[in-house]
């Protein structure tokens, strides 16, 4: 039990998996995981074994994305900590039933609305933040009371194979696991009856994962990306908000992050001004040669550069580079780089980026950048850059994304109070915070009544007379109401 | 205006020209601001209130079903639940102010809700009113353009409602399309931004997967096999009057949350069935086939569904009440089977009709067991009048809603999601929850351009990093003097 990894028995297939799921359900079946107790006990080991592993865990990192130790530590250890944290904190309240008012209709009765585990859950994590995004949602679901399989991505094998060695040495193994691997073990896994799946990743994988879902009407969140717009109004505080601008993409993962701005939309006059800012506040970051900075992330592996240098080198796309655009395949960095009113119907227009490179496209007037935006697939975020406040609420009511943040980029994520979610394209249901914890439940409808409060009319045979009072009843004439509720007039 | 579906086929072509139409009005705004919404809720309750007769009239036409009931169940919620949304919307509407966290301070954060866009609404025949109505009051309530394709099962219904809605709601926003498959499967190819549907299993899976292909959000409103614990501790007149009419006075027992089975102990069983066999003749009389006081089966189809589950060997025998049917007129008698095998038809099925199947056990908690077998119910019903029992039942009976003393009321709280959970479904409407199923919950979070805090940028220094592991740790000091920004060190 316990400290055997999956991998050193063979292949991961759909009769391995079939055993995993068996042995998950006799452990969710004993109902060891609903305590509270149990909960916490998982919990507490977690925040244990990433400050016991931080070090361990930062080395993953930076093997698998070369990811600076000052974003790995904010973005990933600090935010997974703080998630924990929030969770143990709020468990208790989060595990009571909520009263709820009850209806005339029901008089004399109590209604509440009861959270319940939904019993076997699968978390199918991704390779960009892959420590935050594997334990952010094993947090909501061990949370909610769950049963959970964790299938780390194996695009990030440091941190895959850190969580299969590490996880079963702090948490329950009878319910807690992972399973590493790629395709073949992932579909052996969606083969099973999951009674919860999350996922986060690309929208074909998400199509195949919801399509595997149907086959046991397995309800899912799906957390997926998309093109986050930045609009850019002239009515700025340009030096700060270039900054942000800069750090959310570039200081997201080197801008393979979901939520990354991948486009910027300004105003063709003040194009000029936001450029020139861009340009000089990145070489204040990342100094003349970004290439050698040790503060971007690389791209993490060949598959995804040959992907942005295709992006880049497209015909209609490669004269626009107005900054940046030097790249070492070796060792696979790609430095920022800015592109300037490139054709809408590019490739790189057209596809989400997830890279250092951002396109700058111009329209005349601001509020022609909500069409630019609504016109595409719905993003996981989008951003306004403005003091005009009125501007900022026209964008708030007009443009629909997973969420949005004025005035800076990335950080609502780190909102625990802010559901996390896309819309549309961009995926399907929320978590963080109190969401997690509800992503992972049912919300069990509880009416409680007593053997009072019999209402005659209620009964066949149905009179004229029941039929009145029902009416009556129902219409909310009061004196009707309580005649019929003491059971008068009798038939 | 359009007559669909009744020369020109409503093929796969037609479909995509009618959800393009209406995405252009929901892309022209037509259907986000708070007036429009009132004017369609308003419509319909008058339309409600006008064609009352109408839709009586179809709801008999369907299933028979006593005008009492119809009225009760079918019309007289709609009502209500029109009443409530326009009493709530203006607030449902606001977004909701929600704390700011300290990692973005200063900040002000918000949920906004938004309408998904065009949602489709497949509806389904034995509550063909009140379920059609229901999703859709909250389709538009949250501010979307709405098709919904009525059952093609309850056809007198379907067609009151191309006939009729069209009359008195925006039809540039909001369409009925009648059909069966071929219908539905052309709506299905389009790309809607939410599906709702009310139904079975079976074709769940079917919509789920054509939803899929566009990542298509879906409510299922499924069944299950409802099960009701007797403990031999109630008051067995209550207990008997309040299953009988939630059983057959609700639609004859063609309800998702119709009370499925019985479980009691073996010592309560012969009371039990006394007390229920006296109530029928009570309520229904001696020939309960002169009642009008029963719905009928819906179709000859389920007719012969129903006969197969209670004509099987093992079951027959074992009817203790009732079993008398008549094909032409699609009666089934209020029947009663004590102790089926558990692994008869009738009792792997969801019955969906006037049968009610008893099992016994020798401990009132070995009911519990029984009904974890199973795939999770919509409902799961206790009478008892021991409050150690019944939070026992509440706390570990998984199923969509619990009811405690009674049965099928549950759907009569505007303040409780109704939805199922496992086979029985996902998602959940009525009430604010109907608004909130078709809404998008979009987190927003506002800044200024104030509240820098220099160790967040590049070039990352150690200094920086210990400034920001400090305020993490939750160090007052740093956080004041980060928040402040400072110490400088550009």
């Amino acid at each position: 039990m316990g400290v055997e990894m999956e991998e050193n028995r063979g292949a991961f297939d759909g009769h391995r998996a079939a055993e995993l799921m068996a042995e998950l359900r006799e452990a969710f079946g004993s109902g060891r995981t609903r305590s509270y107790e149990w909960r916490v006990a998982q919990l507490k080991a977690l925040f244990r074994m990433i400050d016991e592993k931080e070090a361990e865990i930062m080395a993953a990192l930076y093997s698998d994305l070369a990811k600076p130790e000052l974003e790995a530590f904010l973005h990933e250890v600090s935010l997974t900590r703080s998630a924990c944290q929030l969770a143990l904190k709020e468990l208790k309240r989060w595990m009571k039933p909520e009263k709820v008012s009850s209806s005339i209709t029901t008089f004399p009765s109590s209604s509440e609305i009861v959270s319940e585990p939904l019993g076997v859950v699968l978390i199918i994590s991704a390779w960009n933040y892959p420590f935050i995004l594997s334990l952010d949602p094993v947090i909501g679901a061990i949370a909610a009371g769950n049963a959970v399989v964790l299938k780390p991505s194996e695009v990030a094998p440091a941190t895959s194979s850190f969580f299969a060695r590490t996880l079963p040495a702090y948490l329950d193994s009878s319910a807690i696991r992972v399973v590493e691997g790629a395709v073949s073990e992932t579909t052996a896994l969606l083969e099973q009856k999951w009674d919860k799946i999350l996922y986060t990743g690309n929208s074909k994988v998400g199509r195949i994962v919801m399509a595997a879902a149907a086959k046991y009407l397995t309800p899912v969140v799906l957390e997926l990306g998309g093109k986050s717009p930045v609009v850019v109004d002239s009515n700025v505080n340009l030096e700060v908000a270039v900054k942000r601008i800069i750090v959310g993409k570039w200081g997201c993962n080197n801008g393979q992050a979901c939520i990354a701005p991948d486009y910027i939309i300004t105003t063709k006059s003040f194009a000029p001004k936001l450029v020139e800012a861009l340009k000089s506040t990145l070489e204040k970051f990342y100094g003349e040669d970004p290439l050698e900075s040790k503060d971007l992330s690389r791209i993490v592996n060949s598959n995804h550069f040959a992907r942005l240098t295709r992006l880049l080198d497209e015909d209609k796309v490669y004269g626009k580079i107005i900054y940046g655009g030097q790249r070492d395949e070796k060792k696979l960095k790609i430095s920022p780089t800015l592109l300037f009113d490139v054709p809408h119907d590019s490739l790189i227009m057209k596809e989400e980026i997830f890279g250092p490179i951002l396109p700058i496209i111009t329209v005349d007037k601001v509020e022609e950048s909500f069409d630019i935006i609504n016109s595409r697939t719905k993003p996981l975020a989008a951003y306004l850059f403005t003091k005009d406040k009125i501007l900022e609420e026209k964008f708030v009511n007009n443009v629909s994304s997973g969420g949005m943040l004025i005035n800076d980029v990335a950080l609502h994520l780190a909102n625990p109070n802010l559901p996390f979610g896309g819309v549309g394209e961009s995926g399907i249901g929320a978590y963080h915070g109190k969401f997690s914890f509800d992503a992972f439940s049912h919300k069990k409808a509880v009416l409680h009544r007593s053997f009072g409060g019999e209402a005659p009319a209620r009964y066949p045979p149905y009179t004229l007379k029941k039929q009145r009072i029902l009416k009556a009843l129902l219409s909310g004439d009061i004196i009707s109401l309580v005649l019929a509720l003491l059971g008068w007039p009798r038939s | 205006m359009e007559e669909l579906g009744q020369k020109v086929s409503f093929d796969s072509k037609r479909a995509k020209e009618m959800v393009n139409e209406l995405r252009g009005s929901f892309e022209e705004g037509k259907t986000m601001g708070y007036e429009w919404r009132v004017e369609q809720l308003k419509a319909i309750l008058r339309m409600i209130n006008e064609r009352e007769a109408d839709f009586m009239a179809a709801l008999h036409s369907n299933l028979s079903k006593p005008y009492f009931e119809s009225f009760l169940h079918e019309i007289s919620l709609v009502r209500a639940s029109c009443s409530l949304f326009l009493k709530q919307l203006k607030h449902w509407m606001k977004p909701v102010k929600v704390p700011a966290a300290i990692t973005t301070y200063p900040s002000t954060a918000h949920i906004v809700s938004e309408p998904l866009g065009v949602v489709l609404v497949i509806l389904t025949w034995n509550y063909s009113f009140m379920l059609s109505l229901e999703p859709v009051i909250g389709a538009i309530a949250a501010g979307n353009a709405v098709v919904l394709k009525p059952s093609e099962v309850a056809p007198a219904t379907s067609a009151i409602f191309a006939k009729i809605f069209p009359e008195y709601v925006d039809n540039s926003c909001i369409r009925v399309v009648e059909g069966a498959i071929h219908e539905t499967t052309a709506l299905l190819e389009q790309r809607w931004d939410k599906i709702f549907y009310t139904g079975n299993s079976r074709v769940a899976k079917i919509i789920m997967t054509a939803a899929a292909k566009n990542l298509t959000p879906v409510i299922l409103e499924l069944g299950g096999k409802s099960p009701v614990v007797v403990d031999p501790d109630c008051d067995l007149k209550i207990v008997a009057k309040r299953i009988v009419v939630g059983k057959w006075g609700c639609n004859n027992g063609q309800a998702c949350v119709s009370p499925d089975y019985i479980i009691t102990t073996k010592s309560f069983a012969p009371q039990l069935v006394d007390a229920l066999k006296s109530t029928l003749e009570g309520f229904y009389g001696k020939d309960p086939q002169q009642s009008k006081d029963l719905s009928r089966i819906v179709n000859s189809e389920h007719f012969g569904r129903l006969t197969r589950l209670l004509d099987e060997d093992r079951v027959y025998d074992n009817v203790v009440h009732g079993g008398q049917r008549d094909e032409k007129q699609l009666f089934i008698a209020p029947t009663i089977v004590l102790d089926a095998p558990l692994d008869s038809l009738i009792m792997t099925e969801e019955i969906f009709g006037p049968l009610l199947p008893i099992t016994t056990v020798n401990k009132v908690e070995d009911s519990f067991s029984v009904i974890k077998s199973r795939p999770k119910p919509l409902s799961a019903y206790l009478f008892t009048k021991n409050k150690k029992l019944e939070e026992k039942f509440a706390m570990t009976i998984s199923a969509g809603g619990i009811l405690i003393n009674d049965t099928t009321l549950q759907v009569t709280n505007p303040d409780l999601p109704f939805g199922g959970v496992g086979e029985s479904g996902f998602g959940s409407y009525h009430g604010k929850f109907s608004f909130d199923a078709f809404s998008h919950k979009k987190g927003v979070l506002s800044r200024g351009f104030g509240g820098e805090t220099p160790a967040r940028y590049p070039p990352y220094t150690p200094w920086k990093q210990a400034l920001l592991r400090d305020l993490i740790n939750g160090s007052i000091i740093t956080l004041i003097l980060a928040l402040l920004g400072w110490p400088w060190r550009e």
